[in-house]
């Protein structure tokens, strides 16, 4: 099937097969491997990916969903060579370390914060009930959404 | 303190990891690449009668179809450490073939490979491969593994045991002991099962050169270099010359990925068979039916004291399972990475630990962050603290009486200990004054009490504990029974122009090698961090390592740089002093020069390296180059140790657990990154709480795991934590370079212990006192309404 | 994990829908927001040989009032209803229980028509949608009708939908006050126990189950024995045959529907 959409302002048309996951379709079509995958339930969130200003996970959406959409994913956050605020602010507080749950990290950091710019640690942790991270403890994760959100708010 | 060392510099890694530009061995994608899928057994038991792969084969985009008919690696896949019997006999050593022959012995166990043209039509395939069974009875749990009648996981053996071992005391005399205690506490448990869970499931690609008929394996590897030697020398029967590993970023470990397993060795074997590279990645699913667990020891162990509550005995046996096939450390874990910790942090004269290790229908148990450490840590400290409730001791007090004094390693003697292992330095009870102060103790007391009288179920549980590691003196472990030393090597090759390329055998993945090990390579050579380059995870650019795992990469792998920076140093020194018309002993090196003591005099580093290559004017008989490789093995394990302490709440109505508080003071040695200890502290305490609260493998009675998938095997989640406040004092190792003990597991090994005490202590006046783990809120409730 | 080949077809309209279901049958699957289908596809548990899309569907993720009620087009996701200021001011409730369900990621795709339709005997909606006595309007190659809540759950993953049948919307009258109190699962973070209260317009009140049961149930014993107080949440498992498993067993699981039967009666 046909599909047409946008990705980090880009487009891109294929055809592809109707069982292909979006995940599949950015990673081994586009080569666009920065979105990971760590589960098969929807459960682990390394693969979010932002879907017309949504965090969404890509491994459970067909590519074929996607059809007509807006994708950012974690290659498409950096304007040129200086970080977004919110990868900045995961840099400076450490909050990664194997690097593998971190655009997912990222990307549901950026939903978090596009909805609520000022978030308590409560509501970030809340916010990040979807994504796991077994190297950090989320404890610098936590803190790099707060520096973002300071960064951002500026 | 230097420079850098000692400073929280940020990570130069990150830069690619934030920006979707990392490196994992599922991001790699060569041309002609196909795909492979297992066909993998959904028994735990059960005899093969029949593989069918006519459909398979002649499915859309099949290149190959293989059963172990085929006879992919004739050796299956070798253990890398031998513990016999206590009598004397040989560890019973089950081959562990790439694919399954005549029989499953657990669930996932692959039976076919599917190879295709694309990873779906790979599983299209798969599911055309009709496999005829006959299920058997199964047994999982390691106890009950050794009753008599128990199902064989071997039929070649006469019992299910791969081994057994003790160590410690002679068991009469601690018995006796116990027999005379004023008083003896017991506990009965199962230190449960755990999946390790890597968020970057398993991922190889296997690519056959036939010009050169020479492979490179791109793997997920804590250790390249050991997956070569295992695979090359023991599996498939390759030169080592012909392999080439290389293991790019890797998305965490914590020691399910220090292993060599069948799918990469069987990679390797098909991609020399179809002449094309191939790639499997790991779904979630198989992730938890095969790689390594951790754990799962059914423990009972008895502590006993006297009146003042000195520690006099302590006796534990233990059924510690070893799945159904011998992983690559496992038969390590519950032996000399477990009973030579019992010891723990206390001057217990009179120690005896048993283990029986049994082989289940299960997936191999093997290092898991801790790895036996953990294990020990928390039945000693469950032990310690009930049994100061029992004798109605402040589970601080009880600790401050039977901690070891103080001793630095240099002064004083290491502490030779009742398990073998001599302690290297220690000074313990200040980060349980540390820790406590930072708590509050006093305080919370106050606040405890005020709050039950409202109903409110606050509890604080305290964990002091040590581990070994910085793995390990080869001489010593292989007298333990390893195949392998542990030393490790470090290569220092200064460039022509002064820049530094240092090649680690360590790997990194996640721990922040390539920014650390720059910190202190810069320090001690005086010259920029930017100059300095480190590069791990490619067997053909570094000379040999044997991995990161254990805590080991600063203590060991770090050594082994500096010994080759003093080599750098020492022969810098000769074209120094040459060039200065000096003499070596007059010479003193700061900064990146060399200067003549007490004059203006000097040469820097970068004049030197381009002299060593550019000899024109240069020292007679001295080689040309700058560039040296050494190998460190190190004297001793080194011995990390502090405190944790956990104030949880517990919902009295639901038994739900919420960590209110988790305080720690560590004392790792000398610390080279803050930033990074701090790091890996974090990610350790969630790791241990994950145990304490939430995570369990669970195989049903027929050994089908019912806990396979993130939607029942629970791990912490950012909502589940607290912020972990954490604190630290400082003992140097007193037998490596950088004073480094190691950071790794500390976390991990001291948590699990102390949420575990915190809920006792919260319930202790409702006749709770002891909770299995996972501490559910159903286990919690039930505890409490016991009664 | 990568699901059987299967055909796409995207519907335009509810009733190019219903005809390709009818034309293929118990082949087809609706495929709204995709959150419990897709997973189950990829495990390959599920496996159906088409795919009819429904998410561009117009005017079938729309909020409205309708005079006492407010009508949930069936593609609204769990977000939308979360922060719809109209829920939240008229069906509170249903907004509480939308903001309890999977994750950001899976509350901004999964939709409500999705969920009923899939009925997960864990799902959350389903104690607020019977304690709301909402209605499932529902369109099929009969024409379209209207399922009360009481007679759309009839067990696990089984609904009164007919095979050629699409929810289109959920209608739920306006409630005063209401509350849904969850226990979750730790994994998967599905309901373990659900319970839903709301006061109905007659003074009484209506409470919904979900997870304790193979099929989500009134408690009607609970509604019976209501007095005022929290006393009532005593009977939340009357006359049920309750589940087990491995996070809960049968006994545990009752405790806590009682204790959420409970707070959510407190909380009126």
């Amino acid at each position: 099937m046909q599909i047409k959409l946008t990705v980090n302002g880009k487009e891109y048309s294929h055809d592809v097969e109707p069982r292909l996951s979006l995940t599949h379709y950015l990673r081994e079509v586009l080569d666009l491997t920065g979105t990971h995958i760590g589960c098969d339930t929807s459960s682990c969130g390394a693969c979010t990916v932002l879907l017309d200003g949504r965090a969404v996970k890509s491994c459970t959406l067909l590519a074929v969903q996607a059809d007509g959409c807006e994708i950012i994913t974690i290659e498409g956050m950096a304007n040129g060579s200086e970080l977004h605020p919110i990868q900045a602010a995961f840099k400076e507080e450490h909050g990664l370390q194997c690097g593998f749950c971190t655009p997912g990290m990222v990307m549901t950091a950026a939903d978090i914060l596009k909805n609520n710019p000022t978030p308590t640690e409560a509501e970030i942790r809340h916010g990040l009930e979807g994504n796991y991270c077994r190297c950090t403890g989320y404890h610098n994760i936590v803190k790099s959404v707060q520096r973002a959100a300071e960064t951002l708010n500026q | 303190m230097g420079k850098f060392i000692g400073k929280s510099i940020k990570r130069r890694e990150d830069a690619r990891f934030l920006t979707g530009k990392g490196k994992y061995t599922d991001d790699i994608k060569l041309p002609n690449m196909a795909h492979a899928a297992f066909v993998r057994s959904p028994y735990a038991h059960a005899r093969i009668l029949n593989v069918d792969t006519t459909a398979a084969k002649i499915a859309e985009g099949v290149v190959a179809v293989y059963t172990a008919a085929d006879g992919p690696g004739d050796y299956g896949v070798p253990c890398g450490w031998q513990v016999n019997f206590k009598n004397g006999d040989t560890m019973r050593e089950p081959q562990h073939p790439l694919l399954a022959k005549g029989k499953v012995r657990h669930v996932g166990e692959p039976v076919a490979i599917v190879i295709a043209e694309s990873l779906a039509l790979a599983r299209d395939a798969a599911e055309l491969v009709d496999v005829e069974y006959e299920e058997l009875p199964a047994v999982t749990n390691p106890k009950a593994a050794m009753q008599a009648g128990a199902p064989l996981v071997h039929d070649d053996f006469p019992d299910n045991a791969a081994f057994d071992w003790c160590i410690g005391n002679d068991r009469a005399e601690v018995e006796a002991a116990l027999d005379n205690a004023y008083h003896v506490t017991e506990l009965e448990f199962i230190n449960q099962r755990l999946a390790p869970n890597a968020i970057e499931p398993r991922s190889y690609i296997a690519d056959y050169d036939v010009n050169g008929d020479k492979w490179t394996l791109y793997t997920s590897t804590q250790n390249p270099h050991l997956i070569r030697l295992l695979l090359c020398a023991f599996v498939l029967g390759i030169p080592e010359h012909k392999v080439r590993v290389v293991s790019y970023d890797v998305g965490g470990g914590f020691g399910s990925k220090i292993y060599h397993y069948i799918e990469e060795a069987l990679l390797t074997w098909v991609s020399k068979q179809i002449a094309r590279p191939v790639k499997w990645t790991a779904d979630r699913s198989e992730a938890f039916l095969m790689d390594a667990h951790g754990r799962d020891h059914v423990v009972k162990s008895k502590m006993g004291f006297d009146k003042e509550g000195n520690i006099v005995a302590h006796l534990t046996d233990e059924y510690c399972s070893m799945g159904a096939y011998l992983s690559t450390f496992a038969p390590a874990v519950p032996t000399y990475l477990h009973g030579t910790l019992f010891q723990g942090l206390y001057k217990t004269p009179l120690i005896h630990v048993n283990v029986t290790a049994p082989f289940t229908h299960t997936c191999s148990v093997d290092a898991y962050r801790g790895a036996g450490r953990p294990e020990a840590t928390y039945l000693i400290e469950r032990l310690v603290s009930k049994g100061a409730k029992e004798m109605g001791m402040d589970p601080a007090e009880i600790r401050y009486k039977n901690f070891i004094p103080p001793f630095d390693g240099v002064n004083q003697p290491g502490y030779q200990t009742q398990v073998a292992l001599q302690y290297d330095s220690g000074n313990y009870a200040p980060v349980l004054e540390k820790a406590l102060e930072a708590i509050g103790y006093e305080d919370f007391r106050k606040e405890q009490e005020a709050a039950r009288k409202e109903g409110k179920l606050l509890g604080l549980g305290i964990s002091t504990w040590i581990e070994g590691c910085g793995i390990a003196p080869s001489a010593v472990v292989g007298a333990l029974g390893a195949r392998a030393g542990l030393y490790e090597v470090g290569h220092v090759r200064v460039q022509p122009t002064g820049k530094v390329s240092v090649y680690t055998g360590a790997h990194s993945h996640g721990q922040g090698h390539e920014t650390v090990f720059a910190q202190f390579v810069a320090d001690k050579l005086g010259i920029p961090m930017d100059d300095v380059e480190i590069v791990h995870g490619d067997t053909e650019q570094v000379a040999f390592g044997m991995g990161t795992y254990g805590s080991r990469s600063l203590a060991v792998g770090g050594s082994a740089i500096i010994k080759s920076i003093d080599k750098v140093l020492e022969k810098g020194a000769k074209i120094a002093a040459h060039k200065l018309e000096a003499a070596v002993e007059d010479l003193e090196y700061a900064e990146g020069k060399w200067t003549v003591k007490g004059t203006d005099k000097s040469i820097a580093f970068g004049d030197v390296s381009l002299t060593a290559y550019v000899p024109h004017d240069y020292p007679e008989g001295l080689e040309p180059g700058l560039d040296f490789s050494s190998f460190y093995d190190p004297s001793n394990f080194t011995f990390p140790f502090g405190a944790h302490l956990a104030i949880v709440e517990v919902c009295a109505e639901t038994g739900k657990v919420t960590i209110k508080r988790f305080v720690t003071c560590d004392d790792v040695g000398n610390i080279m990154n803050p930033m990074i200890v701090d790091g890996q502290i974090h990610g350790g305490v969630v790791q241990g709480i994950g145990q304490a609260l939430l995570e369990e493998v669970v195989y049903d009675e027929s050994g089908q795991m019912i806990t396979g998938s993130y939607m029942d095997y629970a791990m912490p989640r950012a909502d589940n934590v607290p912020m972990i406040e954490t604190h630290n004092t400082v003992t140097p190792c007193p037998h490596n370079p950088l004073g480094a003990k190691g950071a790794g597991e500390a976390g991990t090994i001291g948590s699990t212990p102390a949420v575990v005490n915190a809920v006792i202590d919260a319930l202790w006046h409702l006749g709770v006192k002891d909770i299995q783990m996972p501490l559910t809120p159903q286990r919690v409730w039930k505890a409490m309404n016991q009664n | 994990m990568i699901p059987t080949k299967f055909d796409y077809k995207k519907a335009s309209s509810i009733s190019e829908a219903v005809a390709l279901l009818k034309e293929h049958g118990y082949d087809a699957k609706i495929l709204a927001g995709g959150h419990s289908l897709i997973p189950a596809m990829k495990l390959r548990l599920n496996s159906p040989g088409v795919l009819i899309d429904i998410s561009g569907i117009e005017g079938m993720n729309k909020i409205e009032e309708d005079g006492d009620a407010v009508i949930v087009g069936a593609n609204c996701t769990h977000q939308q209803i979360a922060s719809s200021g109209l829920i939240q001011k008229e069906v509170n409730i249903l907004s509480q229980t939308a903001s309890t369900i999977g994750d950001v990621q899976v509350r901004n795709c999964g939709t409500i028509g999705g969920s009923l339709a899939h009925s997960d005997p864990a799902a959350d909606y389903p104690a607020t949608v019977l304690a709301c006595d909402a209605q499932i309007v529902v369109e099929g190659g009969g024409g379209s009708r209207v399922i009360a809540a009481s007679d759309f759950f009839q067990g696990i993953y089984t609904t009164a939908l007919e095979d050629d049948e699409i929810i289109v919307a959920v209608k739920f009258p306006k409630v005063r006050k209401g509350s849904y109190q969850k226990f979750y699962q730790s994994a998967s973070r599905f309901a373990v126990v659900g319970v839903a209260a709301v006061q109905a317009p007659d003074g009484g009140i209506r409470v919904g189950v979900t997870g304790v049961a193979d099929t989500p149930y009134r408690a009607t014993a609970v509604e019976a024995a209501y007095d005022g107080s929290s006393s009532a949440a005593s009977h939340a498992v009357d006359g049920v045959e309750v589940m087990s498993d491995h996070f809960a067993d049968a006994e545990y699981r009752a405790h806590l529907a009682k204790v959420m039967a409970r707070r959510a009666l407190e909380a009126l």
